[in-house]
């Protein structure tokens, strides 16, 4: 299992958009992704778990793979958070 | 079955074709018990199949005409219809609640719209409304009955619809549209306007076309006289087959001239320019070979929403259209709202009279943090190509120098901050009367006027054009609305700024000679005038326009006499 915790930078937070890339992201792996903010924790293969945590600016945010191909979807998705400008 | 609609002839030219119906059919659902499992699980997983097939196309669709960001809204959709959470509880609902899949999965969806409306993220609240279209889509897959929706369109058709909707991104389907026909609105509601703007014949308010006009049935819409005719025999069909001939032929002629520049026949340069409602009319606007942006309004960026919008999300806007656009000057109209055009997150107060009430400039000055952000937005954005700042419903010197003073205090704070900035003109729309009067007075301070005649003529005739009541005293071409239009131009000229136009009346074929007989730089307007406007001007000698000038200015006592004049001065060329 991978654990990493990361800080959202950007204004908008994890709307739609992010996480509809977020979900494309995690999706291709056949390890449970899962996305924890707060004390709530959602599959990050769902979007409508993602969205409804309604992740804001400045949030802390841990998410966690677990799986045979942990570590790549771990990569994936920290991949995906930087590129969209999310986290740093 | 033959029948004859009679509505407002909204956008110019004859179609001919099927009809499509555009109106949502009923999806009204029952709760049932079920007693077959696999047989409701099995229908379930048809119908979101169906449905991510059918938005697969629709994004496939939107990528093309809107880009991959203009399509980003269907992949949320699909993400949606293939959300394993999601899946998974309505299965559940099947299984042990024996819910029928209509009333399952809509409970499960509507629950996680239920949690999205408790979040503080105002962005995900309002993707509510991408739930019930996700909701709606499966409904109608397991109801069998087909949600209508333009991007599927394969072939021609006139489309029949109750009102058209910003938001039913029509744009994007524009080449299999013929015509429209639709129950409500007026000549410069939405879908008039667009329309207008897509060069489609379009023939609105008809009241009961919805009712009337069947999927299928052969249709003729005539978009100059406002009628509608169904099943029509075969001598009206050829008669309305040449008329569409006839207008290709000459919309591709018209074509012709998109790259040039528009001079009149005795060499006078004036600028041809585009009204804009929201940044997805960019391609329209360079198709049409506009040379600038005239006017684009900002109030979809703050009505379209259910707060207000951040600085950035600003930014990006102003700074794809001027990127775009780029190296046309564009003119971006700050926030033109009031009671008449309230917004809900504003609050604002119930007024006896809207139109003489706090809004546009108003509203900005009274509420400057939202004024602010506009600006520092537009600022920042300036970098990106060629911005020209305006201000509307200036009536007061005092309210442009307020103003004016606002966007120096934030443009020496970005300065400061050493934000990248552009060179800005900083202007006002003409569209008070008192402002037209003392024109002169403002064009020592200004850096251009553009004349905004749909409220000037309102304001100046007393009357609101949208009653229709009262909607003849809407007359562009009477000699009191020309004796203010021809002062505020020479105003400008006196003080060696340019004069712009950015009201409907730029594009009208009596009103060009015109206007551009007092001298008038640039002619703004709905970009499918353009061409038929560059091709007229073309024509035109602007010295000998000054004697018409002359006489409906100071010897004209209506509207009628004006037109008279105009069309005895240039016959062959201002029949509308």
């Amino acid at each position: 299992m991978e654990k990493r915790e990361f800080r959202v930078t950007a204004e908008t937070g994890i709307h739609a958009r992010p996480a509809t890339l977020l979900v494309q992201a995690a999706s291709k792996f056949n390890s449970e992704v899962s996305l924890q903010y707060q004390d709530k924790s959602v599959n990050l293969k769902s979007i409508m778990g993602v969205m409804s945590l309604g992740v804001g600016q400045n949030a802390s945010i841990t998410i966690t793979t677990d799986g045979d191909d942990e570590a790549d979807a771990m990569n994936a998705v920290a991949e995906t958070l930087k590129k969209e400008g999310l986290s740093d | 079955m033959r029948a004859m609609l009679k509505g407002i002839a909204a956008s110019d030219g004859v179609a001919c074709g099927r009809v499509y119906r555009f109106v949502e059919p009923d999806l009204t659902v029952k709760k049932r018990t079920i007693t077959n499992l696999d047989y409701e699980l099995n229908r379930f997983h048809q119908a979101l199949e169906a449905a991510v097939s059918e938005v697969e196309t629709i994004e496939t669709r939107a990528t093309k005409s809107l880009g991959a960001d203009g399509a980003q809204v269907f992949s949320a959709h699909r993400a949606m219809l293939q959300d394993p959470e999601v899946i998974a509880a309505t299965e559940t609902k099947i299984k042990v609640e024996h819910l029928n899949a209509e009333v399952a999965f809509a409970t499960v969806m509507n629950d996680f719209a239920q949690s999205f409306l408790a979040t503080d993220n105002t962005l995900i609240k309002e993707r509510t409304s991408d739930v019930h279209d996700v909701v709606k889509r499966v409904t109608a897959h397991l109801l069998g009955v087909t949600l209508p929706n333009l991007a599927l369109l394969k072939e021609p058709v006139v489309v029949v619809t109750h009102d058209l909707n910003p938001s039913d991104t029509v744009s994007a389907a524009s080449k299999y549209i013929l015509g429209f026909v639709t129950d409500l609105g007026g000549r410069t509601s939405h879908s008039s306007i667009l329309a207008r703007s897509l060069n489609i014949p379009a023939v609105v308010g008809t009241q009961t076309g919805t009712q009337t006009l069947m999927d299928g049935d052969s249709v003729i819409v005539n978009g100059s006289t406002g009628s509608v005719v169904s099943d029509p025999d075969q001598a009206e069909l050829d008669t309305a087959k040449q008329a569409m001939l006839d207008r290709i032929t000459n919309m591709k002629r018209l074509a012709t001239l998109r790259n040039h520049t528009t001079t009149s026949r005795d060499g006078v340069g004036v600028t041809l320019a585009a009204n804009m409602g929201t940044a997805s009319d960019i391609p329209n606007v360079l198709q049409n070979g506009a040379e600038a942006v005239g006017l684009m309004r900002t109030e979809f960026l703050y009505m379209d929403s259910e707060q207000l919008p951040t600085e950035d999300e600003q930014f990006a806007t102003y700074r794809q259209v001027l990127e775009k656009l780029a190296p046309r000057p564009v003119v971006i109209r700050t926030l033109d709202i009031g009671g008449d055009k309230p917004l809900p997150y504003l609050h604002q107060k119930q007024e006896a009279n809207p139109f003489l009430g706090a809004r546009a400039i108003r509203q900005s000055l009274a509420h400057q943090a939202i004024f602010r952000s506009q600006l520092r937005a537009l600022l920042r954005a300036s970098a990106y190509g060629n911005l020209r700042i305006m201000f509307p419903m200036i009536a007061t010197l005092d309210e442009f120098r307020q103003a004016k003073a606002i966007y120096d205090d934030e443009r020496s704070k970005l300065t400061t901050a050493r934000v990248p900035l552009g060179k800005i003109k900083v202007g006002m729309m003409v569209e008070v009367p008192a402002a037209a009067l003392l024109a002169d007075r403002f064009a020592h301070e200004v850096d251009f006027m553009s004349i905004g005649t749909n409220d000037l003529i309102g304001y100046t005739m007393a009357a609101d054009r949208t009653n229709q009541d009262v909607s003849y005293l809407y007359q562009p071409y009477h000699p009191a609305i020309l004796r203010l239009v021809q002062r505020i131009i020479t105003a400008g000229h006196t003080a060696g700024i340019p004069v712009a136009m950015c009201g409907e009346m730029a594009g009208d074929p009596i009103a060009v000679p015109l206007l551009l007989g007092m001298g008038l730089d640039e002619f703004s307007m709905g970009a499918g005038s353009i061409l038929k406007t560059r091709q007229l001007i073309s024509q035109l000698n602007a010295k000998d326009l000054q004697g018409l000038v002359e006489s409906a200015v100071n010897s004209a006592d209506t509207s009628q006499d004006v037109i008279t004049m105009v069309q005895a001065a240039v016959p062959d060329l201002t029949q509308a």
